[in-house]
């Protein structure tokens, strides 16, 4: 019973107050870096952070960001970025903040590894979003650009018993239901799901927007609300990692490319299709 | 730790056969059964699948489990997880290979979270290891710049394997083994998420994930127009045309060309780059394909270390005389 009176509570709290929406964004190693800049440490088996290029907010979770701001754009909205990780690179994490999002949560704690373990990350985020209290719905990249795992969004929403939608191209909030289109390999997929609810976008989605001069001055004025473990009941048993990776390394390609010469680019064109004859391909 | 002798492949029906990914995966576990000394399973689900159990046996499993409900007709993903969740409950076994295609990929993190063990997501190759007596997976990281080998420390281990990465399991009907059916217990009001629209893509000519040579272009070619030389090579060779993500990105071809990590995954005969860097990303897309020729103006570019065949050079000048003396040759 007390269980049903708090599901009406909240239908009614949510009639008259906006929507609250939540962003997952990770900080990640710029995946535009030259090779060159990309090690990795034998010893811990861990990808070494370059200390000359600055980190960036994951790709997609940049989708994630700008899928929130068009809800806002159209209807009231409050936007929370939160993210977790042992240290944080403020001026980076602060963009959604300058591109529209209203406030930045970070689960900072030094026992808090970017690990490949999702339902560790995903205890962590499920903990701090308890906190922060009731919501509408979660946005989510569709993966990070550095363990490439699409893993945490998902077992977040098993967590926290939401339904959920992947790989969104357009997001629809209306009478207590969210609308997707998604992105398929023979169509598009039109799917509805009840709130709160869990989506995760992609590339699909568009262009996240860029930060508008006023965004970055509001933003440098804004401070995130740090959390630490102790701050969201996370103990060591939560953070107990269950997926060892025993190697890291470069992969080898076996491939020895062999160069099609001619006496210019167009006799090069012409060489290279008597190549492909020559060897039956075509 | 429960010391279960089970390894569980989550299959699927296309067309009323095994699904070709699901032979990839029989493939995987097979070898896996082998290793270790444990029994290959399969579980099917949906209604009537009696027929495909022979199938599934001649393709390597040992014991198949047959999830009949009238609910798994149609797929829908939350009755989907529900009903391979309770099964795996039942079935208590050590290891569970899904495949990461279009339904894996949102399916296997979701039942790992349920089940509240992790996942060794898109795994190029598992291995057993004796000593342990654990699964190794192998999957690309960091946009396939590097390797990590994992180690899933709680029961079951979950891999989800990428499409294409093993060759499908061989038909041997002189296998045998047995099945069983696994009841589970399902209702409407599981299924959360409901279809209320398809919208068919209706790009014309040959598909993309199934055409045997692709020719695709990427950020070089500079706009949209050289897209239609790619198209009538592409015709001309009764292949499909494709494109890498900073050119989906720009709006100069529709997203259903992109090829790579977050686009489709091609395996064709013969793939044909132009103007594309190569970036690992993009690579990850096309691993399957069995020949790739690269035309690129910087000899530095990644793509070549992956090519078989190259011209480096403007493909301005390459690709008219390359069209038109194939052109000659197939006519």
């Amino acid at each position: 019973m007390i269980y049903s009176l708090e599901v009406n509570f909240k239908s009614l709290v949510q009639i008259s107050m906006s929507l609250n929406i939540i962003v997952l964004a990770k900080q990640v190693i710029d995946p535009e870096m030259p090779l060159s800049a990309f090690q990795i440490d034998q010893e811990s088996r861990e990808i070494i952070t370059p200390s000359t290029i600055p980190p960036v907010v994951n790709g997609f979770d940049e989708n994630a960001v700008e899928a929130a701001l068009r809800i806002k754009d159209t209807q009231e909205a409050n936007v929370t970025v939160i993210s977790m990780g042992q240290h944080f690179a403020l001026d980076v994490m602060k963009k959604p903040v300058s591109m529209g999002a209203d406030q930045l949560v970070l689960l900072q704690d030094e026992s808090f590894h970017n690990a490949m373990d999702a339902l560790v990350v995903a205890k962590i985020l499920s903990a701090g979003i308890t906190k922060l209290g009731s919501f509408d719905l979660i946005i989510g990249g569709r993966q990070a650009s550095d363990w490439d795992n699409a893993q945490v969004p998902l077992v977040l929403a098993e967590i926290l018993g939401l339904s959920c939608i992947t790989l969104a191209k357009q997001i629809e909030i209306k009478n207590e239901a969210v609308t997707v289109e998604r992105q398929m390999l023979d169509g598009v997929e039109v799917l509805e799901a009840p709130l709160p609810s869990l989506i995760t976008v992609s590339n699909e989605l568009g262009q996240p927007r860029y930060p508008t001069l006023r965004g970055i001055m509001g933003a440098s004025r804004k401070q995130p609300t740090v959390w630490s473990a102790a701050d969201i009941g996370i103990n060591s048993d939560d953070l107990r990692q269950q997926i060892e990776i025993v190697d890291l390394y470069l992969p080898t390609s076996d491939k020895d490319c062999e160069i099609i010469q001619g006496t210019d680019d167009s006799d090069s064109g012409r060489l290279l299709a008597l190549k492909l004859r020559e060897a039956k391909i075509i | 730790m429960d010391e279960s002798t089970k390894i569980l492949i989550i299959g699927e029906i296309e067309s009323g056969s095994i699904a070709q990914s699901t032979k990839e995966l029989l493939a995987a576990g097979r070898s896996l059964a082998d290793e270790s000394g444990k029994q290959l399973c399969i579980a099917l689900t949906g209604s009537n699948m009696e027929s495909n159990y022979q199938e599934a046996i001649d393709c390597g499993a040992d014991i198949v489990y047959i999830i009949n409900h009238t609910l798994l007709e149609k797929y829908q993903p939350d009755l989907y997880l529900s009903a391979i969740c309770q099964a795996s409950i039942n079935i208590r076994p050590s290891i569970i290979l899904i495949s990461r295609n279009t339904n894996g990929r949102e399916l296997a993190p979701r039942l790992a979270g349920r089940l509240r063990v992790p996942l060794a997501q898109d795994c190029l190759e598992v291995k057993f290891q004796k000593d342990s007596g654990r699964m190794v997976s192998y999957r690309p990281v960091h946009g396939g710049n590097a390797m990590a080998a994992i180690v899933c420390k709680s029961d079951p281990q979950i891999a989800s394997i990428r499409p294409k990465a093993y060759e499908p399991a061989e038909s041997d009907p002189s296998r045998v083994g047995s099945f069983e059916t696994i009841d589970v217990e399902l209702n409407e009001e599981m299924a959360k998420v409901k279809m209320i629209n398809w919208v068919e893509d209706t790009t014309e000519g040959v598909q993309l994930e199934t055409a045997r040579i692709v020719i695709a272009g990427g950020r070089g070619l500079g706009g949209p127009e050289p897209f239609e030389d790619l198209q009538k090579l592409a015709t001309l060779m009764g292949g499909a045309v494709g494109a890498s993500r900073a050119v989906v990105d720009s709006g100069w071809v529709p997203h259903p060309l992109q090829i790579g990590l977050t686009g489709k995954s091609i395996s064709p005969e013969l793939y044909i780059t132009v103007a594309i860097s190569g970036a690992s990303q993009h690579m990850a897309g096309c691993s399957g394909a069995k020949i790739i020729v690269a035309i690129n103006k910087d000899r530095q570019a990644n793509i070549f270390k992956d090519s078989q065949y190259g011209v480096v050079g403007n493909w301005q000048d390459i690709l008219p005389s390359f069209t038109e003396t194939i052109r000659e040759l197939l006519s």
